[in-house]
């Protein structure tokens, strides 16, 4: 026993290290293995299409060209996801069709936080008329069908183009989304009103804006940060709704919500041309379980209560379950 | 027996009343909310490119007539929808419509008052949504309730990565695997529609893939939350002292915990209500059924008004009775809620 003694859950004095809470946070995510894989099937999956995205713009790739000679192609390895109706490559249209999904979860998801943040704050902290209003906002928002409602606003925007219709999607979302991030960070905020730091602050004569920016919103950031994961997720499985549903950016520009709309009009494609819809589907899959996977990680991270066990400890107790069988083998023959 | 001593004293009525009281003031909050609803939704439909009366012109009818008919025509059909008169006049009477009389428009598509379409298409909806709703509970309860006693064993963790799976799949993804596989491989279900027109295929087989659809994408959420709901009350006190008192195991989860774990899963009912029509908007659309979210799509498709502002209210009005269910069902399953808000 040449190490330090160490106590119930395997700590020892070197171990005693004073670890701010954004530290402690990254290693407790850090050893959750299922959060690291999301963390790294996400980032594979962003840095595909953003390289994708770099290299259509970069070289001019027309989304429109069709070619009539390579109609309908099965998998190859020429083209790894085959080719759809006009002869086009799909998997250039998959992997681009992630940039539209990439552009509204990001964009979205900032504006949902940015929104939802400053109300919930607000409305925490005021309380009162303030709250009162805000809240009743919130609660009409809140009551709003989603899709029924981009039904209608996608077809008052019907004839504008691509562009244009992706930003009125991306407000739409954020739009939407901000309500339950408001009512969230209400409720913390009026909860940590009342403690003894704020009355320090305002003993102190700190201006309200800094109250709330300086020493409210960093305490509530950890739990925005876990809400902002699953809105961003929800946002990209929206859009994919609304895609699906021919309702968000079209023709020529791929989104995987459209690309697999176009294999289910009928059972024949669905099951001839598999291919079509079965990588995009796959694709908006992977990416949405990923950031759900974050997104899980990140709160069991933030949970102060949440037990973890490190990779080395990992790594230290296997050693350990082997030595110990070995022991107790040479043991069993010492017997014999 | 004790609970019965203090209720034995009262009516039935004299015992429902709070709730009574309570729902009917939620229920008159409801009316200012409602009616910004109805303004946005008039707002957005009017806003809609496109003429309505123009759109709903039959084309062989209008062939033969020369201009100062066609013209004559149009004219009459725009006083017959209503739309010659102003934005106000048309919000103001459309409200009253719906709110007073109960007429819901004229629906172009159809050719018929909106009001004897739409309760066909809610009663379809409803049933396809109902029952995936109770084969979704009666699965994810008893999974929910195992995973959180056998917290951080195998089998929940299993549970939760198949979970995080869960969530992840995008409904429309999980349909079309599922009609590769019944209707394509195995043979064994109908495509889409509502029912057979040879009446063949019997009727109930038109619902097991919406329905499967919709216990599939929903099963994963309800797991999180009643597997969450438990484990917090498996931690509190009262189970505790229950154990303590050496109650059987099955009777401290399934009694002592498990109801306490049923105030935070009646939100999750709640926030189902809304989404039990226009989460299935996506579902109705796949496999062709003519419910409330198939009707919304062929509305915005024919840009049927009078069908698309009453789908849209309905959407609105059902979130809305689902926040106040909420609420409601807390104060029927929380005495401590019951208590503050009654008096």
């Amino acid at each position: 026993m040449s190490e330090a003694i160490k106590d119930v859950k395997g700590f020892s004095k070197e171990d005693e290290v004073i670890l701010s809470p954004t530290q402690q946070i990254i290693i407790k995510f850090k050893s959750n293995r299922l959060a690291m894989f999301g963390f790294w099937l996400f980032s594979i999956i962003v840095a595909i299409v953003v390289v994708t995205h770099i290299y259509t713009t970069v070289t001019g790739y027309d989304f429109s060209y069709t070619d009539a000679s390579l109609k309908n192609l099965p998998p190859s390895l020429k083209y790894p996801f085959g080719t759809d109706k006009y002869g086009r490559n799909t998997i250039v249209r998959v992997f681009e069709g992630g940039w539209i999904s990439l552009q509204v979860g990001f964009l979205s998801t900032f504006m949902a936080v940015t929104i939802g943040l400053a109300m919930g704050a607000i409305a925490g902290y005021f309380g009162g008329k303030i709250d009162a209003v805000i809240m009743r906002i919130v609660e009409v928002i809140y009551s709003f069908p989603f899709l029924a409602l981009a039904f209608i606003i996608s077809a008052v925007f019907r004839d504008q183009p691509a562009e244009f219709r992706l930003f009125v999607i991306i407000a739409i979302l954020g739009f939407i989304r901000w309500t339950g991030l408001a009512r969230l960070v209400r409720g913390q905020i009026m909860s940590l009103r009342e403690q003894e730091f704020i009355l320090a602050t305002k003993a102190l004569g700190i201006k309200k804006r800094n109250q709330i920016m300086r020493h409210l919103i960093p305490n509530v950031l950890a739990m925005v940060v876990v809400t902002a994961t699953l809105t961003f997720a929800g946002a990209i499985l929206n859009e994919s709704f609304l895609s699906f549903l021919g309702l968000s950016v079209t023709e020529p520009i791929p989104t995987w919500g459209a690309l697999i709309a176009k294999a289910s009009s009928n059972s024949t494609s669905l099951r001839t041309f598999w291919w079509i819809w079965v990588f995009p589907g796959a694709m908006l899959f992977m990416f949405i379980m990923s950031i759900n996977l974050i997104g899980e990680g990140l709160r069991e991270a933030i949970d102060p209560k949440a037990d973890y066990t490190t990779k080395k400890q990992r790594k230290a107790k296997k050693a350990a379950k082997k030595a110990e069988k070995k022991a107790e083998k040479s043991a069993m023959k010492e017997v014999v | 027996m004790e609970n019965k001593d203090i209720r034995g004293s009262k009516t039935f009525l004299e015992v429902m009343m709070p709730y009574i009281n309570y729902l009917g003031k939620r229920l008159l909050s409801l009316i200012p909310v409602l009616l910004i609803i109805s303004v946005v939704i008039f707002i957005l439909i009017n806003l809609m490119p496109g003429d309505p009366v123009m759109a709903m012109l039959d084309p062989e009818k209008t062939a033969a007539m020369t201009i100062e008919e066609r013209n004559q025509y149009v004219e009459t059909m725009r006083a017959f929808l209503g739309y010659d008169r102003s934005y106000v006049e048309r919000y103001f009477i459309w409200l009253r419509d719906t709110f007073l009389k109960g007429e819901f428009g004229y629906s172009i598509r159809f050719n018929k008052p909106v009001n004897q379409i739409i309760g066909a298409y809610i009663g379809r909806s409803f049933k396809v949504n109902i029952i995936g709703f109770i084969f979704a509970f009666l699965i994810s309860i008893p999974i929910g309730i195992t995973a959180a006693v056998k917290k951080n064993k195998f089998f929940d963790k299993a549970v939760t990565v198949l979970t995080i799976v869960g969530i992840s799949l995008p409904s429309f993804f999980v349909a079309l695997l599922l009609i590769m596989l019944f209707v394509i491989h195995l043979k064994i279900l109908p495509f889409s529609g509502m029912s057979d027109p040879r009446g063949v295929v019997p009727d109930w087989k038109y619902l097991v893939l919406p329905v499967t659809v919709i216990v599939m994408t929903s099963l994963a959420s309800l797991i999180r939350y009643i597997r969450a709901a438990m484990i917090d009350v498996l931690q509190a006190d009262y189970v505790r002292t229950a154990r303590a008192k050496g109650l059987n195991e099955k009777i401290v989860i399934y009694r002592h915990a498990f109801q306490n774990a049923l105030i935070p899963v009646v939100t999750l009912i709640g926030m189902w209500i809304p989404g039990l029509f226009s989460g299935a908007i996506i579902v109705e659309q796949i496999f062709a059924f003519p419910g409330m979210g198939y009707l919304l799509n062929q509305a915005y498709n024919y840009k049927d008004r009078a069908v698309l502002q009453t789908a849209l209210l309905f959407f609105g009005l059902l979130t809305l009775l689902g926040n106040i269910f909420i609420d409601v069902g807390y104060m029927v399953v929380d005495p401590r809620i019951r208590e503050g808000k009654v008096k």
